[in-house]
């Protein structure tokens, strides 16, 4: 098993400048959760001239809407939803000092991009693995648009949460080059 | 005639949803413990032993398997010596999701209005329900809990006669190559084939409710879902995208007699969380 990376959220410019594409990460303290709506809200309220609900500057979004937390636990099943639908959204996040992403699935084109702009990186969680991934969150509670629900702006604590990076500031895809590794080219009918 | 009280069926539902969320079917299990001793990528494999373990946390610790749990995919096969007395079957289905989703701590993910006010109903509710009329005297209930990952790959195209068999294959194969990581691979890929528009998709959804793997009792078929297996397993996607030699665990694919003029094509793809739970009163 390769060495698993210990890292701190919120971020730090010199800690995205080391990680690199294929580094699996262990990330404890603080990160945001936001998911579609929310995200909505946020690029209405920048419309407005209006500030973020919090301080967004090396901060982490985590891409995921939980289940009811149980009684005694700090949350529900919490695993990544797929970072694809965010990405409207997100250059314009980056700009303003996002520094880091948890989500599932490939990143837009743009988003690489304005990561290598902006320094920031994209880790992939396991999507589907939400009992599991609910046992790094150690604390939950909602910072705005409570009325959404699941879908509310929650901050969490975290602790050795499991994570890949998917996208680095270098422009490294780990979807792109996992890909290649492993394609391979078979004849029209496969044989039996 | 059979009598049977419409409350029965909204119970059915409730514990189907609790339970389907909960407890991944033993035939899911074990195709990804095949995969996990098969996957040639060392990150690939760890991560279906980390999704086999999710299984057991799930299971142990009685949490949804994933957060996301789904719009509710009932599917309903009535007897037709069956007489519902109690009130409405669609009513007692949607009660059913509606106490399931709040007693299991289930996520509500369902909004009212696709491109209004999309807002959240609260309870789940309506359920997407699939009834069919069938002979005997039992009602058979099965929920499949669909998440949104996943049921966003489906696709749909209608090919030319000419583009025949290989034609279904490329389409099959780039509509599971363009999804990426996105519906959480590995993936079973739902194939509906023939029919008219709406038939071709109901037989895609149909299709997952297969046991993981079991092959089409039609043998062309059979060989057609084989060579789509391969076909996938080497686009080199893998175990939640990162690269691997396991992007499906199974390809099923249900066929309908067509239009002289046609040839449909549905795809629709289940995530590894392939959640489904049936019962028969």
């Amino acid at each position: 098993m390769p060495s698993v990376k210990p890292i701190m959220a919120p971020l730090t410019d010199d800690l995205v400048r080391e990680l690199r594409v294929g580094d699996e990460v262990e990330i404890s303290g603080e990160v945001y959760v936001a998911r579609d709506a929310a995200h909505k809200r946020f690029a209405a309220a920048l419309d407005k001239g209006e500030a973020l609900p919090f301080e967004i500057r090396d901060q982490v979004l985590y891409y995921m809407g939980p289940t009811p937390a149980p009684e005694g636990r700090p949350i529900g099943s919490a695993g990544p939803t797929t970072a694809g639908r965010i990405d409207p959204y997100t250059p314009r996040l980056l700009a303003l000092g996002l520094r880091g992403m948890i989500g599932k699935g490939n990143r837009s084109p743009a988003v690489r991009e304005a990561m290598q702009t902006y320094h920031a990186v994209y880790f992939v969680a396991i999507g589907g693995a939400g009992a599991l991934l609910a046992r790094y969150i150690t604390a939950s509670e909602v910072v705005a648009y409570a009325e959404l629900g699941a879908e509310a702006v929650r901050r969490l604590r975290v602790a050795q949460f499991p994570a890949i990076v998917a996208n680095d500031m270098y422009g490294g895809d780990l979807f792109e080059s996992g890909k290649q590794q492993y394609r391979r080219t078979i004849p029209e009918r496969a044989e039996a | 005639m059979r009598e049977l009280d419409t409350r029965d069926i909204t119970q059915a539902v409730s514990r189907l949803c609790i339970e389907a969320t909960r407890y991944l079917p033993a035939d899911v299990l074990t195709a990804l413990q095949a995969a996990e001793v098969a996957e040639v990528s060392p990150l690939g494999k760890r991560i279906l032993g980390k999704i086999v373990e999710n299984a057991q946390i799930a299971r142990d610790e009685g949490m949804p398997l994933c957060q996301d749990t789904g719009i509710t995919v009932v599917f309903l096969e009535v007897g037709q010596d069956v007489h519902l007395t109690g009130g409405g079957l669609t009513d007692a289905v949607n009660e059913g999701v509606r106490r399931g989703y709040a007693d299991g701590l289930l996520r509500k993910s369902v909004v009212d209005h696709p491109f209004s006010a999309r807002l959240n109903t609260q309870d789940n509710t309506p359920a997407v329900i699939h009834t069919e009329i069938v002979p005997g005297d039992r009602l058979k209930i099965t929920v499949m809990p669909k998440g949104g990952g996943c049921e966003n790959m489906s696709y749909f195209q209608m090919l030319t006669p000419a583009a025949g068999r290989a034609g279904a294959i490329d389409f099959i194969v780039n509509c599971v190559d363009r999804s990426g990581a996105n519906p959480c691979p590995p993936v079973i890929v739902g194939v509906g084939v023939g029919g008219s528009a709406d038939k071709a998709m109901a037989l895609a959804k149909h299709a997952l409710l297969r046991p993981v793997g079991a092959p089409n009792p039609d043998a062309d078929t059979a060989e057609l879902e084989h060579e789509l297996l391969a076909r996938i397993n080497a686009l080199g996607i893998g175990p939640i995208g990162v690269g691997g030699t396991t992007t499906a665990l199974a390809v099923h694919v249900e066929t309908f007699p067509c239009h002289i003029a046609s040839l449909p094509v549905a795809v629709n793809l289940q995530c590894h969380s392939a959640r489904t739970k049936s019962v028969e009163l």
